[in-house]
């Protein structure tokens, strides 16, 4: 009972990390169509930007977080906007996908080669406390991590649905054309989307790495997960990436545990098949969506 | 005409004497990029400080060492194209992989061309295979576990123990040694965990071994993945003994894995921390010479370079199958031989017997608990 | 086929057969390794570039082949029944995957393929008995031709080219097939290559399934190249690799494979002095190709050529809605 209770705790922190990543992987398929294979190493690279800062060039370690934050925004929303997906935007979704899947290895081998190949301890905010719940024990970081998370995205969410800019932005998402012909200015709101993508990746990496130490390669991992939580969850919700992430951090540590830890992949794996097959718009999806 | 003719002999002598100052090449092919290059770019550097030693001190009978590295990029099939080219471009005698996986497979193409071959790996595979070309610089998982088996059983009184480890071709040589170790000493498996390379979340792995019901935990991981894996074990207070080889006590995983790795018990072939003065002052030239701190695979390195020479010097040419020859069954003892760190036999398969140790974590240190005699 | 391109052709495999002589081994095997990356690049410029579908298990398909011939030549059988048996299981295995991507378009087959290759690795892995786990399978021998063996390195090289020029036949003999114009037609716009009587549904399936059969014949020739093979080799990172191979030299060409497999596998050997920044600097250049010519190299090519061309010959097929 007590090592349910731990896995499923232990899930949903993972989860909701996850779900930081795959939240902004929907975010900008809606913007943008673009499918960003790179997520994994966008959730990767702030950690480093925030040793880089830290330990190498003194910084106390909340400023060090601050400019990483900053810089994140800067290099993964709006550098990555301006030089990677909007020259090629107009060839259509392949040519992006494959240019971001160049843009992962090349972020990969950057840090291998100027930062370090070897993993790297990285200092968490939070206390280190446990309690003991029911049996199970619960960390001070896994309730920060889980409320963190959540936060983030209902504060999202809040800011899609509540104010006039979120509103614009999901109008952009969801029909460029009309948008456009009311007065929104499109071009301003798909780059506010790439700089909350930025933010987020910046948000979980800053909150993983204590735990997933900090690696170059972590991002193979990662990426992949985001991207199935995102297609599971469905990718045109922001629930559903929410949703889809929680889900697939709780199925990966279930099925590990009383599955097989061989297949652990491969379950959500099966998952991800099973879904496309039984209901391609994903769980929380609507079909309607964008027409693809 | 005269002056032409002097300048002439001039040019002759000084091209006769670039011939003298000869030059031998050894090469190194590790895991200079990719997933191994923790292991393979230290093993390198380990290389790296014996070359330049020797060469300083008139290299190998008389040549210069020139080392070549080769970077694998910690992929199987790489490793293989760089070993065939290591041997196309003349090499002499041939250092690595570090990775097993990647051994297993570049060392078929070195015996196929009779290329001696020096290897970090420590996968009981590769001196099972007979063959006669490829040779340890530290001791293969079957060799060392034993003496862990003994520390497990005695020492710890632990009947039931739990194994995690990771399932790659390393981790599963590892798994597998232990078995029958365990086997032989009575101890019983009683969780039996594979884990993925570079998996990141251990939380469910930690729960399992918390209900198996085992008094020990057994772990056989990769730096990263150990650190993670103490990590969580400790935020779950497993509170169990958590015993290891080599990797899990190592300086890398205590900086990764900080107050965690406090407490892990380790059998380990080579440390920096040995009480062996010959090895704390290859540490202490390493880390001024390279900034950080030599591991187990700086060691296995530098001490493989120093065998070629010492090998090469007693046949006195340099004569590849004569090296392998004379390698099977050799003694090198350090106090004749101070390279090689501790007296060092190989066996006819290549495998290689030395004293051990056992070490324990103690704030944030490998501290020697145990010298173990060559077995 | 017309004598130009015969003699093109002719041209193309002297020079092939010209390139190994005076070479190092390792020159050999790289050169090897090519053509056999190749091989699987077309099989995927087949799916992506003609049939416009992205498949991400072109690498799970070279180790299905691979160890199918493996398994087959291990347990004393000659390499070709092998390899007759590593197409004969990719093409099945493409067909029963493929059939759940046709309900779906585009970016979810992308997401299938990549979820099997990822369980395909699990299974290579996992199912020890028959696959050798992480240890792999290792000492496939190569094989004899009627007394001719292909042991040294030269002579596989050969059976190699020889694999690859057949393939390279068939391939073109599908482009230009009535079959190989319905692709297109597919690609170009499937709402009217469907009003117009082609099958999509049936001809997507094949583009797929034989795509993924040239994957096995590659794989059938890394069995006895390398004589090693474990799980590692196929994972989903080596599948990113081909079909960057593919989109680099340049999908719906037919050059396009074998170039972007050069660029691959062949430009490190001249680019050592870069060291460790070469795999950095191709990812940038990907980026930058992928701007200024998503048709990749040969599409950049054609560009520059059509600059002094008096009458460029434009490819009416690649653009939007042709004439059928």
């Amino acid at each position: 009972m007590s090592e349910l209770l731990q896995i499923l705790i232990s899930g949903l922190s993972a989860g909701s990390i996850y779900a930081l990543a795959a939240v902004g992987f929907t975010l900008l398929w809606q913007a943008s169509q673009t499918i960003n294979f790179a997520q994994g190493e966008f959730v990767m690279l702030p950690a480093f930007l925030v040793l880089a800062l830290s330990v190498k060039l003194g910084l106390p370690l909340w400023l060090a977080i601050i400019f990483a934050i900053f810089l994140s925004v800067l290099i993964l929303g709006a550098l990555f906007k301006k030089l990677v997906v909007e020259p090629m935007i107009q060839h259509g979704t392949l040519p992006l996908v494959i240019a971001t899947i160049a843009l992962g290895l090349l972020l990969k081998e950057a840090v291998k080669e100027f930062y370090s190949p070897l993993g790297q301890p990285f200092p968490s905010l939070l206390p280190e406390g446990v309690m003991t719940v029911f049996g199970a024990a619960v960390s001070i970081p896994d309730i920060a991590n889980f409320v963190i998370a959540m936060g983030t995205i209902v504060g999202l969410q809040l800011f899609l649905g509540r104010t006039r800019t979120g509103r614009c932005m999901q109008a952009t998402a969801q029909n460029p054309q009309v948008a456009q012909i009311l007065g929104v200015d499109i071009k301003r709101m798909v780059l506010y989307t790439f700089l909350i993508n930025g933010a987020l990746a910046a948000i979980a990496s800053i909150l993983i790495t204590p735990i997933y130490l900090a690696k170059f390669s972590n991002g193979e991992v990662l990426g992949l997960v985001a991207f199935i939580a995102a297609i599971v969850g469905g990718f045109n919700q922001i629930r559903g990436a929410l949703v889809g992430g929680l889900l697939i951090g709780v199925i990966d540590n279930l099925s590990a545990a009383y599955i097989s830890a061989e297949y652990r992949q491969a379950v959500p794996m099966v998952l991800l098949i099973l879904i496309i097959m039984v209901r391609p718009q994903g769980l929380l999806g609507t079909s309607e969506g964008r027409a693809v | 005409m005269i002056r032409k003719l002097a300048m002439t002999t001039a040019a002759i002598a000084a091209l006769t004497a670039t011939a003298a100052s000869a030059q031998v090449r050894i090469a190194d092919v590790a895991e200079l990029s990719g997933a191994g290059a923790a292991a393979g770019a230290v093993w390198h550097d380990g290389i790296k400080m014996a070359v330049e030693e020797i060469n300083a001190d008139g290299g190998i009978l008389g040549e210069q060492i020139d080392l070549v590295a080769y970077d694998s990029q910690t992929d199987p099939q790489n490793s293989r194209a760089m070993v065939q080219k290591a041997i196309d471009e003349k090499t002499y005698v041939l250092m690595g992989t570090v990775y097993s996986s990647s051994t297993v497979v570049n060392m078929l193409v070195a015996m196929q061309n009779g290329m001696p071959q020096l290897t970090g790996s420590e996968s009981p595979t590769i001196t099972a295979k007979g063959n006669p070309y490829i040779f340890r610089t530290a001791f293969g998982a079957q060799k060392g576990l034993p003496k862990l088996g003994s520390y497990i059983k005695d020492d710890l009184g632990a009947q039931n123990v739990a194994v995690i480890w990771a399932n790659t071709e390393f981790g599963k040589g590892g798994h597998d040694a232990f078995e029958k170790v365990a086997e032989a000493a009575g101890i019983n498996i009683v969780a039996d965990i594979p884990t993925e390379q570079a998996q990141v979340d251990f939380a469910a792995d930690v729960a399992k071994l918390k209900s198996s019901g085992a008094d020990a935990v057994f772990s056989y991981m990769t730096e990263e993945e150990s650190a993670r894996f103490l990590i969580e074990a400790d935020k779950q207070s497993l509170g169990l003994p958590i015993v290891g080889d080599t990797v899990i006590a190592s300086q890398k995983v205590i900086d990764l894995a900080g107050g965690a790795a406090n407490g892990v018990a380790s059998h380990v072939g080579l440390t920096a921390e040995a009480p062996i003065p010959a090895i704390q002052d290859m540490a202490a030239k390493f880390e001024a010479k390279f900034g950080y701190g030599a591991d187990h695979n700086a060691i296995k390195g530098y001490l493989g370079v120093y065998t070629i020479k010492y090998v090469t010097e007693m046949i006195g040419s340099f004569d590849r199958q004569k090296f392998a020859d004379t390698m099977h069954g050799l003694c090198l003892d350090a106090a004749n031989h101070p390279g090689v760190l501790m007296d060092v036999c190989w066996d006819d398969t290549g495998e290689i017997s030395r004293e051990s140790f056992l070490v324990q974590v103690v704030d944030g240190k490998q501290q020697i608990t145990k010298t173990l005699p060559a077995n | 086929m017309s004598i130009k391109t015969l003699l093109f052709a002719l041209i193309g495999i002297g020079l092939l057969i010209a390139a190994p002589m005076g070479q190092t081994n390792y020159i050999i095997y790289v050169l090897c390794s090519w053509l056999m990356f190749s091989i699987a690049a077309m099989g995927l410029n087949l799916t992506l570039g003609y049939a416009g579908q992205v498949s991400l298990a072109q690498a799970s398909f070279i180790g299905i082949g691979a160890y199918v011939t493996s398994l087959v030549t291990l347990a004393g059988y000659h390499w070709v029944l092998g390899g007759l048996a590593a197409i004969g299981a990719t093409f099945v295995i493409g067909l029963v995957l493929g059939y759940p991507a046709l309900r779906v378009q585009h970016h979810f087959l992308a997401f299938v393929t990549l979820a099997f290759n990822t369980i395909v690795f699990l299974v290579l892995r996992n199912e020890e008995e028959i696959t050798g786990g992480s240890f792999g399978l290792v000492g496939m021998p190569r094989p004899e031709f009627f007394g001719f063996k292909t042991m040294p390195q030269l002579h596989f090289y050969y059976l190699v080219l020889a694999l690859f020029v057949i393939a390279a036949f068939v391939f073109w003999w599908i482009v230009h097939s009535p079959w190989g114009r319905a692709f297109k037609a597919l690609r170009e716009n499937s709402i009217r290559a469907e009003s117009l009587g082609v099958d999509t549904r049936r001809i997507t399936l094949l583009a797929f399934a034989i795509g993924s059969a040239f994957a096995g014949l590659a794989g059938a020739i890394m069995a006895p190249l390398v004589q090693f093979i474990e799980p590692g080799s196929f994972s989903l990172i080596h599948s990113l690799k081909i079909l960057l191979m593919v989109v680099v030299g340049g999908a719906g060409f037919f050059f396009g494979p074998m170039l972007g497999a050069a660029v691959v596998i062949i430009l490190p050997e001249f680019l050592r002095f870069t060291e460790g920044y070469y795999l950095m600097i191709y990812a940038a250049l990907v980026i930058v190709l992928m701007v200024y010519s998503p048709q990749g190299l040969m599409g950049l090519g054609q560009k520059f050529l059509s600059l002094f061309r008096r009458k460029p010959e434009v490819r009416k097929d690649m653009e939007k809605g042709a004439q059928l």
